[in-house]
């Protein structure tokens, strides 16, 4: 009985060995981590991203990726709290992956930030690069700014002033729905100090704060936008607090214009449906009409392929499609894959987005300087966003000019930077 | 004055959401003893089996089929699993319900996904029942309201008016004498644990498609419910729908309430001002906290009255 189990446990180790040395003959790649929420409130966003990074990078890696190696994701699930996120981080310099990628939620990202930087002072000959492609609140390129981090999309301050640029001249009472974190009191911090400078005629009839995905039923919040007479309702909501806000909204058959941050990202449009048509506007830097609108025939076929995996969501984010082009880019100049090396080569890099408009990499305070817009959530329109049947179309467009602003961000550089 | 009236009815809306569920928890914890921590889940997948049966047939034979498939897995987990742990004690069965909450949600995420599925309200109930001071209430929480009225009075029936109601409250306090005299106790048991999921496969139904429908819906609302149960007591079910209404009506004023601590303190208040961080606590203002309240109200009532508004046995 004994020696027969010892025959099996012999045949079982061998067929274990011989399957795992095949792994050993893979093809070299270049490592970059993902670190986002992958469970609880905000699971279903950290899909969302991973779909998008993954569909940016494998059409970098068709058109030859870095150095004539691909790139390749590995995630990491941070629940969107810091603490998690640094145990990831943790992680990812164990496996000695020279990237790590985290968007999702300010908070993790402010978190993040020293992280990075205080494990590459203190491990110079084991560095990772923090690319930042979403987390937004301003301050991570201004007071908290670091040597180490990048953003690569619009921040708070500038898709701010793009929201004001592009409210109408009928607009005179606006109330502010924000979420009560990092991201959200800085949208409305930067809402109050650009209507004064752009619209001082418009005037703020009531201000709110919300608590980061713990509410589900917005109708006592609706009831107060009511009474208070607002026209519009500027909200930098995201991701649950945002669907179920509009589902509020629409169900009260409130009168007003919502000018929005998230109402294009994952579950927007199915929470808005019909009860948004022509009243929605988000603030985004691309959406999957864009294309189709400039004539730009490379853009509709980049959103039509992602269209055809069936992803259940539309592609706003085409700042992932340029940080993996500009990433790729600087890794070619640098010859290499060090952080250091990478880094130096990614300051001042510019590189053209999706729909042709030259993206630069500002020295300064690595902060991407791209242009803007607002958008209507309308029909018909070619492509419309989770099968609802409306979709978006560009109203304004904010320049990269228009959106360049001085910083204050002075960051410590590295030697050999 | 408009705001008043419109909270009231929508915090006595989800209070009454809380209660469907709440009820079915509290029942169960009496009965059994057993505190069910994957209520929250049979509550995910009545919205979801709901969203299935909804989208194949109908919406209103979901009403009907999603709460039977919950009491079934109900019956299933309590003859397969709660019966086995229940010579090892209470713990054991703790943790054997605490598991199972993380295997219903990971099975629904692998069934349908991490995104929440457009689980709608149905398009003969989706319209404005009354108009009050220029927002509408819909007639689907109107319609809430009704099925948990009705759900309210027919577990009262139930247990007060029919053989099988005494039967189990015997149950609740002298188990073994119910059982010499001859009536199968485990089957009341298990018919207890299957009702309290019928309840709240009833709420998933009903509660889906008022909120969002995702794997995050347990994990958001099985806390409160908890709360609702320690408030109200265990083994009261008048002091679970007097707890509910509070928890409800609470959470929807909090949003309301725009004044501060500091405002309350007038002068001393200012003088306090904001600049340090006792004036910066004090400045916040109820509707930035509003969750937190009925924490806060569970511990008091812990530290003061363990027993809850009207419980029968200590928490």
């Amino acid at each position: 009985m004994l020696g027969a189990f010892r025959q099996f446990a012999k045949c079982v180790l061998i067929a274990g060995m011989l399957l795992g040395s095949g792994a050993a003959v893979a093809q070299e790649t270049i490592k970059i981590a993902f670190i986002a929420p992958f469970s609880g409130a905000f699971a279903a966003n950290g899909d969302a991203w991973l779909k998008m990074l993954r569909y940016a990078m494998d059409n970098t890696n068709a058109r030859g990726g870095a150095l004539g190696k691909k790139f390749e994701l590995v995630t990491f699930d941070d629940k969107i709290q810091p603490s998690e996120a640094l145990i990831a981080l943790k992680s990812v310099v164990d496996q000695n992956i020279p990237v790590v990628i985290q968007c999702v939620g300010s908070n993790v990202a402010a978190a993040m930030v020293d992280g990075v930087s205080r494990h590459n002072q203190r491990n110079p000959k084991n560095r990772v690069l923090y690319l930042n492609c979403s987390a937004l609140a301003t301050e991570l390129t201004e007071e908290k700014c670091d040597f180490w981090h990048f953003r690569f999309s619009a921040n708070v301050t500038q898709r701010v002033a793009t929201m004001v640029r592009g409210l109408p001249a009928e607009a005179k009472s606006v109330y502010l729905m924000n979420q009560d974190y990092l991201y959200g009191q800085g949208v409305a911090a930067d809402t109050k100090k650009f209507l004064a400078q752009y619209r001082p005629d418009i005037k703020i009839v009531g201000e709110e704060f919300v608590p980061l995905g713990k509410i589900k039923d917005f109708s006592s919040y609706i009831a107060k936008v009511k009474t208070s007479g607002a026209q519009a309702l500027l909200t930098s909501n995201w991701g649950p607090d945002f669907n179920l806000l509009m589902k509020a909204g629409v169900e009260s058959g409130l009168d007003i214009k919502y000018y929005t941050f998230s109402a294009h990202l994952n579950g927007g449009p199915t929470a808005m449906g019909d009860g948004g048509g022509n009243r929605v506007i988000a603030v985004l830097e691309g959406h999957d009409n864009m294309g189709a609108e400039l004539g730009n025939a490379k853009a509709e076929e980049w959103v039509k392929g992602f269209r055809a995996t069936d992803p259940g969501i539309d592609y706003p984010w085409i700042n992932f499609q340029t940080m993996f082009d500009m990433l790729a880019s600087a890794i070619n100049k640098a010859g290499s894959t060090d952080p250091l090396k990478v880094a130096v080569a990614l300051e001042g890099i510019q590189v053209p987005d999706m729909y042709g408009e030259v993206n630069t990499m500002r020295k300064d305070d690595h902060q991407i300087m791209q242009p803007f817009y607002t958008a209507m959530f309308t029909k018909p329109v070619k492509y419309d966003s989770e099968k609802t049947g409306w979709g978006w179309k560009t109203l304004t467009k904010s320049t990269t000019q228009d959106l360049t602003f001085p910083t204050t961000c002075k960051m410590k550089r590295p030697s050999g930077s | 004055m408009e705001i008043v009236l419109i909270s009231l009815l929508n915090g006595f809306v989800y209070g009454m959401l809380l209660f469907m569920l709440a009820s079915g928890l509290t029942l169960i914890f009496s009965m059994m003893g057993v505190l069910n921590f994957a209520h929250a889940g049979i509550y995910m997948i009545g919205a979801y089996v709901a969203f299935e049966v909804s989208r194949m047939v109908g919406f209103w034979p979901a009403l009907i089929i999603a709460p039977l498939v919950c009491a079934a897995i109900g019956a299933a987990i309590e003859v397969w699993g709660l019966r086995r742990t229940h010579h090892n004690g209470h713990i054991a069965e703790l943790l054997f319900t605490f598991g199972l909450f993380f295997i219903i949600e990971r099975g629904v995420q692998m069934v349908w996904g991490m995104l929440p599925v457009p689980y709608r309200v149905p398009t003969a109930l989706d319209f404005p029942l009354f108009n009050l001071y220029g927002i509408n209430f819909p007639a689907y929480r109107g319609f809430m309201l009704l099925i948990a009225g009705g759900m309210l009075l027919s577990i009262w029936l139930l247990l007060t008016r029919t053989r099988i109601g005494l039967i189990i409250q015997a149950s609740l306090t002298h188990p073994n004498m119910v059982s010499s005299l001859g009536h199968n106790v485990p089957r009341v048991f298990t018919m207890v644990f299957a009702g309290g999921c019928f309840l709240a496969g009833l709420a998933g139904v009903i509660g889906g498609n008022y909120q969002v429908t995702e794997p995050s819906m347990a994990a958001a609302l099985g806390p409160i419910v908890f709360v609702v149960v320690v408030f109200g007591g265990l083994g009261s079910l008048a002091g679970c729908f007097i707890a509910s209404i509070i928890v409800g009506m609470l959470q929807t004023f909090a949003v309301v309430v725009d004044f501060s601590l500091s405002d309350l303190l007038g002068g001393l208040g200012d003088w306090i001002g904001t600049k340090n961080l006792l004036g910066e606590i004090l400045a916040v203002p109820v509707s930035r906290i509003g969750p937190l309240l009925p924490y806060a109200m569970m511990v008091l009532m812990l530290l003061f009255r363990p027993r809850g508004l009207m419980g029968t046995r200590d928490t």
